[in-house]
C-alpha cells in the first residue's frame, strides 16, 4: 500500500530510465536532500561532524569507488588504503607547491592523479582474475604505503614523517585545518559526495556501466559483442581510483588534518573495512555503498554506547567485544544475506508494496 | 573489410570463404583442412557428431580461435585471423552453446549491451547524462524494444536473466545478438535442450530474421528435422574433417554422412 507503483505509468523511455522512476523514491530522496542540505548544517555539532557525518560521507565515496571496481566490474581489490594514500599525499604536495589553489580543485586533481596510479596497478587485471588479482592489488597497497614512508620528498622531509594540512577556504570560510567550522567541513564533503554519486549513477546506467557489468558477468561474451576487455577494466580501475583518491584527499585534508601513512592508510584501517562496506551494503548497488558505509561507521559507536554507557563495561573490554561482535556480524551477514543491506531494502520494499494485505 | 563492404555484397554471393582451415591445440587436431563458403542471405548449417569441430569452426569465424593454417576471406578481404572485437564491428554476432548471458543484469540491460558498439558518447558525457547521451540512450532503447517485441520478452524485461528458465535464456541470448543488428548471425545449437514447441518458436524466429532482416545465418544444430527443414545448405564435419556438403536432400542421401552421423532408420 505504502510503496506501490500502480498507476504510475511511464510514457517515454526517458522517464522509464530515470534514476528515481517512482514517485515515492523521488519524495524520499528530496526529503533526504532537504534535511542534509538545509537542516543538518544548522544543527550540526563537532561530535556529529567528527564521529559520524563526515567519516560517513568520506567512506561512502570510497565505497562507491570500490563498488565500481569490485561490484560492477568484478575486479576484486584490496588496495583501497594505498589508493586513498595517493589521494592524500597528492593533496599535500599540490598544497605545498600551489598555496593559492582552490581546495576543491586540489582535491579533484588528487583524484585524477590517483586515477592514473590506479590504471598502472590495474594493468595486471588483463591477465589475472579473482583471488590472484586480489593478491596483486594487495601488493599495490603495501608498495604505496611503503613508498610514502620511504621517500621523504612525499612528506616534505619532516622529522616525524607526518603530513599536516594547512588552512584553505571556500567562499571565505575555512574548510580545512583546525579552525574549520563543523557545518563547513560537512557541507564541503556533502556537495562532493552528492555530485560524484550522481555522476557514478549516470555512468552505471549508461554505456560504461553496462560494459563493466558485461565484463563482470561473462568476459568472453562481452568480448564477442565488442566490449574491449583491457580498455573496460582499466576504465573501471581509473574511475574507481578517482573516487577513492578524492575520498583519501578528504580523509586527510578535511577529516583528520594530520596523518601518518602507515597508521592512517593501513590495510586493516581502510582496505578491509571499505571492502566490508560494499559486501555488507551490497555489491553492485549504489544504495549499498551508502548503507554499508553508514553501518561500518556507526556500528562501533552504537556498540560502545550500548556496552559502556548502558551496561557499564570498561572502555577496554568494550573495545574487545566490539571487535568480536564485528567479526561475528560479518559472518552472519555473509550467510544470511550475501547480497547485503541493499537486498534487504528491496525485500522490504516488496513487503511494503503488499502491506497490509500480504498474500 | 568493414560493415559497409559487407552490406554491399549482393544476395547469393559469397560473404565468408574459409580456405583450408586447420586448427590444432598441441597434438589435438580440432579441424583439418576444412573449406567451405557461406553465401549472403542463406541459412547455412554445420552438422556433425559431438567433437567434430563445429563450435571450433564458429570460434574461428568470429576470431576467438586463430587457425593454425588456412585463410578466411571475409567480404572480399583475405585474412588469416580475426579479432572478436573486429568481428563484432564488422557485423558478426553469435550465440553460445552453453548460454553466455550476463546473469546479473536484467533482460533489458542484456539486450542493451548488444548496442554498446553503436553508442558513441564518451564517459564524461555519460557521467553528466544530459542532452545527447539521454537521446542516444533512448534511441537505442527503442531499437531494443523492437527486439523485445519480436521475441515476446516484454514480461521479463526487468528480470535478472540468471533467474529465467533455460528456454527463455536461449531466447534472450538470441535477442542480444539481434540487438547488434548483425549482417551475419552465428548460432551455436540454438535449440539444444528445448521441447518441440520451443523448437518451433525458435525456428520461426530464425526464419523470420532470415527472411525479413535478410540476415545471413550460420547454424549448428543436432536436431536433423530442424536442420533439414530450415537450412539452405549444409556442411558436415566429422573428426575435424569435412565429409560432405550441399543441399539438405543431397546430405540426406550422402553415403559417408549417413555412415558417420545420420544413421539409417529401421523402416
Amino acid at each position: 500500500m505504502i510503496y506501490k507503483e500502480t498507476g504510475q505509468y511511464k510514457s517515454s523511455y526517458k522517464s522509464d530510465h530515470a534514476i528515481f522512476p517512482l514517485l515515492q523514491d523521488k519524495i524520499a530522496f528530496s526529503t533526504l536532500m532537504f534535511i542534509a542540505f538545509l537542516i543538518i548544517p544548522f544543527v550540526i555539532n563537532s561530535y556529529w561532524e567528527k564521529a559520524i557525518l563526515v567519516p560517513f560521507l568520506i567512506f561512502s565515496l570510497a565505497a562507491i569507488g570500490l563498488n565500481i571496481l569490485t561490484g560492477y566490474c568484478g575486479q576484486v581489490s584490496l588496495g583501497t588504503g594505498g589508493f586513498m594514500a595517493v589521494g592524500a599525499f597528492s593533496t599535500y604536495k599540490i598544497m605545498t607547491y600551489f598555496p593559492d589553489m582552490n581546495i576543491m580543485i586540489i582535491i579533484l586533481i588528487s583524484g585524477l592523479i590517483t586515477a592514473a596510479v590506479g590504471i598502472i596497478f590495474g594493468l595486471p587485471s588483463l591477465r589475472i582474475k579473482g583471488f590472484y588479482l586480489a593478491v596483486a592489488t594487495l601488493a599495490s597497497q603495501f608498495f604505496l604505503v611503503w613508498l610514502f614512508n620511504k621517500v621523504p620528498w612525499f612528506y616534505n622531509y619532516s622529522d616525524t614523517g607526518q603530513i599536516t594540512v594547512s588552512e584553505r577556504t571556500m567562499f571565505g570560510i575555512p574548510v580545512t585545518g583546525a579552525e574549520a567550522p563543523s557545518y563547513a567541513t560537512y557541507l564541503f564533503c556533502l556537495v562532493l559526495v552528492v555530485t560524484l554519486s550522481f555522476a557514478a549513477k549516470n555512468l552505471i546506467r549508461s554505456k560504461m556501466g553496462r560494459s563493466w557489468m558485461a565484463i563482470r558477468d561473462m568476459d568472453i561474451a562481452a568480448e564477442i559483442i565488442g566490449v574491449p576487455p583491457l580498455k573496460t577494466k582499466l576504465s573501471a580501475f581509473a574511475i574507481s581510483s578517482f573516487y577513492i583518491g578524492v575520498a583519501g584527499a578528504l580523509y586527510f585534508a578535511v577529516f583528520l588534518g594530520a596523518i601518518e601513512v602507515t597508521e592512517s592508510f593501513d590495510i586493516m584501517t581502510i582496505s578491509f573495512p571499505v571492502l566490508f562496506m560494499i559486501i555488507i551494503g551490497g555489491l553492485g548497488s549504489m544504495l549499498g555503498s551508502f548503507l554499508g558505509a553508514a553501518f561500518v561507521v556507526t556500528l562501533p559507536i552504537g556498540l560502545k554506547f550500548l556496552m559502556v554507557d548502558m551496561v557499564g563495561l570498561s572502555a577496554v573490554t568494550a573495545k574487545h567485544f566490539e571487535i568480536t561482535i564485528w567479526g561475528l556480524l560479518m559472518i552472519v551477514f555473509l550467510i544470511v544475506e550475501p547480497h547485503g543491506l541493499a537486498r534487504l531494502w528491496s525485500i522490504a520494499k516488496e513487503k511494503l508494496r503488499r502491506w497490509p494485505f500480504p498474500y | 573489410m568493414s560493415l559497409e563492404d559487407l552490406k554491399q555484397i549482393p544476395f547469393g554471393k559469397t560473404v565468408i570463404e574459409l580456405k583450408n582451415i586447420s586448427l590444432a591445440f598441441g597434438g589435438v587436431k580440432a579441424l583439418t583442412d576444412v573449406s567451405f563458403d557461406v553465401k549472403k542471405g542463406e541459412v547455412f548449417a554445420i552438422i556433425g557428431p559431438n567433437g567434430a569441430g563445429k563450435s571450433s569452426m564458429l570460434n574461428v569465424i568470429n576470431g576467438f580461435y586463430k587457425p593454425t593454417s588456412g585463410a578466411i576471406n571475409f567480404a572480399g578481404t583475405d585474412r588469416n585471423e580475426m579479432e572478436p572485437e573486429l568481428a563484432a564491428k564488422s557485423g558478426i554476432a553469435r550465440t553460445f552453446q552453453n548460454i553466455a548471458l550476463f546473469k546479473g543484469m536484467s533482460t533489458l540491460d542484456n539486450l542493451m549491451t548488444g548496442r554498446l558498439l553503436k553508442q558513441k558518447q564518451n564517459f564524461l558525457m555519460q557521467a553528466l547524462y544530459f542532452g545527447p547521451v539521454a537521446k542516444e540512450e533512448e534511441e537505442h532503447r527503442e531499437r531494443v524494444e523492437r527486439v523485445i517485441d519480436f521475441l515476446d520478452l516484454q514480461s521479463i524485461r526487468r528480470t535478472p536473466v540468471g533467474s529465467l528458465p533455460y528456454g527463455l535464456q536461449k531466447r534472450v541470448e538470441l535477442g542480444r545478438a539481434l540487438a547488434m543488428e548483425p549482417e551475419i548471425l552465428l548460432l551455436d545449437e540454438p535449440m539444444a535442450g528445448m521441447n518441440v514447441e520451443e523448437k518451433q518458436d525458435m525456428s520461426r524466429f530464425v526464419l523470420t530474421v532470415n527472411n525479413e532482416l535478410k540476415t545471413t545465418i550460420v547454424l549448428i544444430e543436432h536436431d536433423m528435422g530442424v536442420v533439414m527443414d530450415i537450412s539452405d545448405r549444409i556442411v558436415v564435419l566429422d573428426y575435424g574433417k569435412k565429409i560432405g556438403s550441399g543441399l539438405p536432400k543431397e546430405i540426406r542421401n550422402n553415403k559417408t554422412v549417413i555412415d558417420a552421423y545420420l544413421g539409417v532408420s529401421d523402416d
